[in-house]
């Protein structure tokens, strides 16, 4: 009765991925690893299909494959907090914008900050934070916002949370909006920094043209960041994160101090989306308000549901689908917010799990709707 | 700090207010009584309201009412675009219950996936206006701002210094609190009222006591939604404008209202949605006008901080208080 219908599931995929000797998983991943860093210049036929750039209006593959991964960085980050936590946050893009902020305050030699700075303690002009150290800063501001945010919040039940969390996600962008002698207001940061490298042909490693290079930095880094949420999921920490998604009092009760793993969800959760907008911010080299809707933050939301919550590579597939498809169908401008609203709701309704949950996650679902088929057959 | 223009003005200002604030109420009342039946924030509630106003444009202009009409034209069109913006909401919310919400109540599904269905409902439903009809119908819809001509001359009925107490402001106000009460007497009084507050109590129970769980969803979604078409007429005759996208703000504010009176109270809406309209214009005139928007949130966030269950406290199950 309880069985998952799913016709993947008939191909047995966990099962016989577990059961496959390590050089061939091991085998596998490298092979899909190469074909990763190989995408930007897929260019054989029956292939190239996926390329976004085959229309004269189509947008740069590269740039499309980098903000495809800067997306599932912070879909990642939100899987931990939404997917594994169970903390329904919609202010997600408060913390995106946070590090793209502090990149771009710091880092550029031409923000209200560094201005100030230089000014203060007598540095030559043109100073600014070298791009190394802007990562830590950003970290560090977003991980002291999520608590911030948090320690006030996260006692207040589940559809409150996503609230308050909305209205701190607008009010960053206010802030950024209006303060005026800080953030420069509505016209933005301009000079953004970028990674150090090699120069080449007289430009930066990183420059505005060669996305693709950005697009491999951006994939080192989400690697890096799968396999440590991954071994976070797995550690203590990732267990008592379920047992407080499932049950709260009951793993209170257990010993799980409740409270202190959530803020640590969400600060964790934050240091991701601060590294999504980091790298955003950094390949633009330009930082404006605008760019940091509350729309975002739903979005995030739909990769991370739509995908599978709890499960990493459900709400990494979510993000590819939500980033991508949009670019590949750029023909229909203007329909795709209007598909978009209609495919969440179809989903949705057809697969409340998601596309790719977790068997845990699966099991859950059918579960509740088991039990509310028999709730119907008793009255 | 500009306490000055705040304590002259102070009568205009608390006015202007409460002006906000009824509209504020009449919205904030569909979220409560959505929450206060089914646990849920009907995230697509502004939506139900953005297409209300954009009715009451569609009868002005089948009518051709504007504003030369005469005294019978003028209330002939306002009660006529009154009864279909009343309507369409209404159908509205009817909609996204069926087509997005009972499916997945007959699942029992967790209330994220409600929300990401109202998020999915509302994206929908802002893009209709703002895109597909446009394809279909060209202007006025489409993403720019329409003008909405009010019949409705303004004109002062007591004027004192600054203070102005106009026609508009008279029927804002009482039109917003005279619908509340029709709704709190509905609620408390009819057999239908009754099932939506033993529904609110306890869904079990109220359906072992042989009151259909369904219907009174419907029901509340219904009333929610004709509450929402009253607030859009009232805000097209406040602010003379709507556009595709009218609904976010109102429904962030009106959500805000409905937690600051205590979400799933009905008299608690109409509070929190007068105070919040008043600590609005306050803290405008206070500090910068550009950061208005803001004030709600940090209402709410307080609010949730040190009173969680709003003012007067939650639970439409107790209205009768």
């Amino acid at each position: 009765m309880s069985a998952i219908t799913h016709p993947l599931r008939s191909l047995q995929i966990p099962e016989r991925w577990n059961a496959a000797p390590k050089w061939v998983r091991i085998g596998t991943i490298v092979l899909a690893l190469a074909l990763a860093f190989y995408l930007p210049f897929l260019n054989i036929l029956p292939f190239a299909y996926v390329r976004t750039d085959l229309s004269p209006h189509g947008s740069d593959w590269a740039s499309v494959l980098f903000l495809v991964v800067v997306y599932m960085i912070a879909a990642a980050g939100l899987n931990v907090v939404i997917g594994l936590a169970g903390l329904l946050d919609l202010g997600y893009v408060g913390f995106y914008a946070l590090g793209a902020y502090s990149v771009a305050l710091f880092g550029s030699p031409s923000s209200p900050v560094t201005e100030w700075i230089a000014q203060r303690f007598g540095l030559s002009e043109g100073w600014a934070v070298p791009f190394a150290a802007c990562i830590p800063i950003a970290l560090a501001f977003t991980m002291i916002a999520g608590v911030i945010l948090g320690a006030p919040t996260l006692r207040l039940r589940g559809d409150y949370l996503a609230i308050v969390t909305m209205g701190f996600g607008e009010i960053i962008r206010i802030i950024a909006k209006n303060a005026d002698p800080i953030t420069n207001g509505a016209a933005g940061i301009t000079n953004v920094p970028v990674p150090p490298g090699p120069e080449i042909d007289g430009r930066s490693f990183f420059n505005t043209s060669d996305a693709e290079r950005w697009y491999w930095l951006a994939l080192v880094m989400l690697i890096l960041l799968i396999w440590l949420t991954r071994r976070l999921e797995h550690s203590r920490v990732g267990r008592a994160w379920l047992a407080i998604r499932e049950d709260e009092d009951a793993a209170a009760i257990m010993g799980v101090p409740a409270f202190k793993y959530k803020l640590w969800a969400f600060a964790i959760g934050a240091a991701l989306g601060a590294i999504a907008g980091l790298l955003f911010g950094s390949k633009q080299q330009y930082v404006e308000p605008g760019g940091f809707h509350l729309q975002l933050s739903f979005l995030f939301v739909a990769m991370v549901v739509i995908g599978g919550s709890g499960n990493l590579f459900g709400a990494l597939l979510g993000a590819f689908l939500i980033t991508y498809l949009p670019e590949r169908f750029r023909e229909f401008q203007e329909w795709r917010p209007f598909a978009f609203g209609v495919a969440l709701v179809v989903v949705m309704v057809m697969r409340p799990q998601g596309l790719w949950p977790s068997r845990r996650r699966a099991r859950e679902f059918a579960d509740r709707r088991h039990e509310a088929q028999e709730a119907a057959v008793d009255v | 700090m500009d306490f000055d223009s705040l304590i002259n003005g102070l009568g205009g200002h608390t006015l202007d207010g409460l002006f906000r604030g009824s509209v504020y109420a009449l919205v904030a009342l569909g979220y409560t009584m959505v929450y206060g039946v089914m646990r849920l924030i009907n995230f697509a509630h502004s939506e139900v309201f953005m297409v209300g106003t954009w009715t009451v444009l569609g009868v002005y202009t089948v009518l051709g009412a504007g504003e030369g009409s005469g005294t019978m034209m003028v209330i002939a069109a306002t009660a006529l675009a009154l009864v279909c913006a009343m309507a369409a909401s209404a159908t509205v919310a009817l909609g996204v219950e069926r087509i997005a919400y009972r499916p997945l109540r007959k699942k029992n599904a967790p209330p994220l996936i409600f929300l990401i269905t109202a998020i999915g409902c509302s994206l929908a439903l802002m893009e209709t206006f703002g895109y597909v009809l446009k394809v279909f119908f060209g202007e006025p819809f489409g993403r720019a701002p329409v003008n909405i001509p009010s019949p409705l001359r303004t004109s002062a009925l007591i004027e004192i210094g600054d203070f102005r107490l106009t026609n508009v402001h008279v029927l804002v106000i009482v039109g917003a609190i005279v619908m509340m009460f029709a709704l709190d007497t509905f609620v408390n009084k009819s057999r239908i009222g009754r099932g939506v507050r033993a529904v609110a109590q306890d869904p079990d129970t109220a359906s072992l006591m042989g009151v259909n769980q369904d219907r009174v969803i419907m029901m509340v979604f219904v009333l929610g939604g004709a509450m929402a078409g009253v607030a859009a007429l009232l805000y097209t005759v406040q602010y003379d404008i709507t556009s595709w996208s009218a609904g976010f703000l109102m429904g962030i504010k009106a959500f805000t209202a409905a937690v600051l009176g205590g979400i799933g109270n009905l008299r608690g809406a109409l509070v929190g949605g007068l105070i919040l309209g008043i600590v609005e214009v306050y803290f405008s005139t206070l500090f910068d006008s550009s950061w208005q928007n803001v004030w709600a949130f940090i209402v709410l966030v307080l609010v949730l901080m040190f009173r969680p269950t709003g003012l007067l406290g939650e639970s439409l199950g107790k209205a009768r208080a």
